[in-house]
């Protein structure tokens, strides 16, 4: 731990560093400890198989939870990111499959009306200064209005745009290494995580996600355009919605208008078990990214020794509580 | 007359400060005692030893000739003393009645409020204090001077035998003084004992019977109010040795104007304040507080909006609206409260010196070079002098003085020619500020300008080759530096309601 005392030690930039590196070494700990313990109660779980089922089970969390990450160290909370990812999901199956247009151009506009809805959150936040827990629940509504009312309430198919569903179901890494058939929604939810976290540590825009969190007034006074950048984080983690967008729509082969109520709570946790602080500031990927994999290896694993599905919502609350008191009661000792 | 409160030899430490030194008070039913002392003479502390908040550590306090240690607020209203703060307790959606009695509210059986009873009280409680107003008003509708009346009777409710108010008119105008005073004279006639904190001569004339002046936490005297000239009783207040060698300022008869502000106002913070500094020029801004210099650091910086007022920075108008307008004129503000505006805390040194010109360090796709960030934060850091193991250290384990130094980095970088310093040396130790000050006196003669404001005259008197004084709102003058100007003169002006003496705009 840093103290007065201990000073000494060179700091790698924000974004992979060890910021946060209690919590973190905590989380990771918790996961191996998770790990071992599933491995040892069931011999089910430490297949090939279940292990794929794991990574696949993170991909659109962890994709949502990155995208939240980057609103929360700003000191701010994104309720939208659920709804958000299902509009996105339905806008590239009406480019797809009402308007018939190209694969590409189907994801290209469903990331760009991501970040679109993003740049919305964030005009209401830093523009008009309506809370972003108020601004954030708005969205989250008219995006799930909009995703029924645009659908007309039915799920729109991906069966016309054929290799659709492999972004998210099949694997580049397994046809290079057919023993490690990881799913490329796994493959690009690090992917992301890696270019947000390079984003994070080494860009502009990454040093003002932190210094908006950590003292937002100072970065005013400092002259720079605080309404500006907060728009264009806003922004980023909506686009990155849209990624979530796709990789839902594909692993299901179709949009679900109904769904993605539930995903914001579900991403959040992930940031907050991954060592994150709600009141802003500090936070990595490296976190959110263990914090998405406890969660689903604890959904997983309950699910393997059959404990019912309502004790699994009940252990996974009891988690997040206790994983904000050990960064609570860590931070007081430190503070 | 038997006293109401009599407080000897009352002795209170903070970690690290002698606040009070065996300060005596005492307090005689029916008068008003005015307490007064620079700010940080101790007349706040003192006073909530009266009131139970803190608990003294040595001499003796009586209340009816009996000794006590009021504990608590509590203990201290059932002892009959009542406390008005400067910053008003009350709940603005709730109802007159009800903030009075909060906390002890009539009750039927059942523990069901009884409204009827509650707002009857208040009532009774108006009717002697000849207020006109309905107890189901609701608080947040009334001006400031009525919710102090609210205080007033929260406090006579508790029949109170004495009251203490700090600093009662700071909010309020004229007329509703007037109101207030009309209130305290007829409370001073019913026998209650009023404690009365205020940094105006010209209220003390009117309302006070004796006056105690404190300084630097120790008693210097009690006076009669009617028969003591408002200068001695400054004189009393400031009286300290000046041990510095007094200030020689250079002559800068012919040196450029950098920064004009002429007709600036803001509500009642800011009301036509016009001054111009040159370059290479340190003007100090002396008041007392609240008397509006940060308002108005602010204002010229865009921290807040203004009414009106036209700035000019090295002779042409500019437009500031925001922070950002303000920078790119070349106008750097470095707040009194480091930790909540002038610092990013959590990050380390390198970034909070490089917040204010990150477009210097962004390359191709907004990507930054930390390595320039890092090689010109150390240069920074050798330059000033600043103590930290590595320009990667998290600034808010550097000590006060360090970070102040990060702040000024932070506007050299920036290239700022114009930097003002709100209270440049708070919460920096003594051998710290002599290195802060020395650094202002580098950066005037490397032709910056500076402004400096400061609640410590003796910092002022050091630094400022004028001084701007400002009480309410007002400039109420401008004064050379050096050995010329004398800490009495500074506070005259510092406790003029209005502007007496001709306002010297201009540089010298």
């Amino acid at each position: 731990m840093t103290t007065a005392t201990d000073i000494d030690k060179k700091k790698p930039p924000a974004g992979f560093s060890e910021r946060g590196a209690y919590q973190k070494l905590l989380a990771f700990a918790s996961l191996i400890a998770l790990l071992i313990g599933f491995s040892i109660a069931s011999p089910n779980f430490m297949q090939t198989s279940n292990m794929i089922a794991i990574l696949q089970a993170t991909s659109v969390n962890g994709v949502l939870a990155v995208a939240v990450t980057l609103v929360i160290i700003t000191g701010g909370i994104d309720l939208s990111v659920g709804t958000l990812m299902t509009f996105c999901a339905v806008i590239a199956g009406v480019v797809l499959t009402y308007m018939g247009m190209p694969m590409l151009l189907g994801v290209a506009a469903a990331i760009a009306a991501g970040a679109l809805c993003g740049l919305c959150s964030g005009t209401f936040v830093a523009k008009m200064k309506i809370p972003p827990f108020i601004a954030t629940l708005g969205m989250m509504l008219i995006l799930k209005g909009l995703s029924l009312v645009i659908s007309g309430t039915r799920p729109i198919y991906f069966n016309d745009t054929p290799g659709f569903d492999q972004i998210s179901r099949g694997s580049l890494i397994g046809e290079v290494f057919p023993a490690l058939p990881i799913p490329n929604g796994v493959l690009i939810l690090f992917l992301v995580a890696i270019a947000t976290s390079y984003i994070l540590g080494r860009t502009v825009l990454g040093r003002y996600t932190f210094a908006l969190g950590s003292n937002e007034e100072a970065v005013r006074l400092s002259g720079v355009n605080t309404d500006l950048w907060k728009m264009r984080i806003y922004a980023l983690a909506g686009g990155i919605c849209g990624i979530g967008g796709i990789l839902i729509a594909s692993r299901l082969n179709s949009a679900q208008p109904a769904l993605g109520l539930g995903y914001e709570l579900e991403a959040i946790a992930a940031v907050v078990i991954g060592g994150t602080s709600l009141s802003g500031g500090r936070g990595t990927i490296l976190g959110t990214l263990i914090g998405a994999l406890i969660m689903a290896v604890l959904t997983n694993g309950l699910r393997v020794l059959s404990v019912a599905q309502e004790w699994q919502t009940v252990v996974t609350g009891a988690i997040i509580i206790l994983a904000v008191y050990a960064d609570m009661a860590r931070r007081k000792k430190s503070s | 007359m038997e006293k109401l409160v009599d407080m000897t030899g009352i002795d209170k430490h903070f970690p690290g400060v002698h606040a009070l030194k065996s300060v005596q008070f005492n307090l005689l039913p029916g008068e008003v005692h005015a307490l007064m002392g620079e700010n940080g003479a101790g007349k706040s502390t003192l006073m909530k030893i009266l009131s139970g908040i803190y608990q003294r550590d040595g001499g003796t306090l009586e209340v009816d000739g009996q000794i006590v240690s009021p504990t608590t607020p509590r203990e201290a209203q059932d002892l009959g003393i009542g406390i008005i703060h400067q910053e008003l307790s009350l709940m603005n959606d709730l109802t007159v009645a009800q903030n009075i009695f909060i906390g002890r509210e009539p009750r039927k059986r059942f523990g069901r409020l009884d409204d009827a009873a509650l707002n009857a009280q208040t009532a009774g409680i108006f009717a002697s204090m000849n207020l006109n107003l309905d107890p189901r008003t609701q608080v947040g509708s009334l001006t400031i001077a009525k919710q102090q009346m609210i205080e007033i009777a929260k406090a006579l409710s508790y029949r109170s035998k004495m009251l203490i108010m700090d600093e009662p008119t700071a909010a309020l105008n004229d007329a509703e003084i007037a109101e207030l005073f009309v209130i305290i004279r007829r409370l001073r006639a019913e026998g209650v004992g009023i404690v009365y904190i205020s940094h105006k001569m010209d209220e003390l004339k009117q309302i006070a019977d004796r006056v105690t002046v404190m300084r630097d936490g120790e008693y210097v005297g009690t006076v009669s109010a009617a028969d003591t000239p408002v200068s001695k009783i400054i004189a009393m207040m400031v009286g300290r040795e000046v041990n510095e060698e007094p200030l020689d300022p250079p002559v800068l008869g012919d040196a450029a104007l950098s920064l004009e502000v002429s007709g600036l106002n803001r509500g009642k913070d800011i009301r036509d304040v016009s001054f111009s500094v040159r370059k290479g020029e340190i003007l100090g801004f002396a008041g007392l507080m609240g008397a509006g210099r940060t308002e108005v650091a602010r204002a010229i910086f865009g921290a807040d909006p203004k009414d009106s007022g036209e700035i000019r920075v090295h002779g042409k108008p500019v437009s500031i609206r925001s922070p950002k307008d303000a920078v790119r004129a070349g106008i750097g503000y470095l707040s009194e409260d480091r930790k909540h505006f002038g610092l990013a805390t959590g990050m380390n040194v390198r970034d909070n010196i490089a917040l204010a010109s990150m477009d210097r360090f962004v390359g191709i796709g907004g990507v930054l070079h930390d390595g320039e960030i890092s090689t010109t934060a150390k240069s920074y850091i050798q330059q000033l002098g600043i103590r930290t193991p590595s320009d990667a250290q998290e600034v808010r384990l550097l000590s006060g003085g360090n970070q102040q130094k990060v702040v000024i980095a932070k506007w050299l970088l920036r290239d700022c020619d114009i930097l003002i310093f709100d209270e440049p040396t708070r919460g920096i130790d003594v051998g710290a500020k002599s290195e802060i000050y020395k650094l202002l006196e580098d950066l005037a003669a490397q032709g910056k300008t500076i402004i400096v404001i400061s609640s410590e005259l003796p910092e002022i008197m050091r630094l400022s080759h004028r001084i701007a004084v400002m009480c309410e709102g007002h400039l109420t003058g401008i004064l050379p530096g050096g050995k010329g100007t004398t800490q009495e003169d500074i506070m005259h002006l510092a406790t003029q309601r209005t502007a007496a003496m001709q306002v010297t705009g201009t540089a010298q």
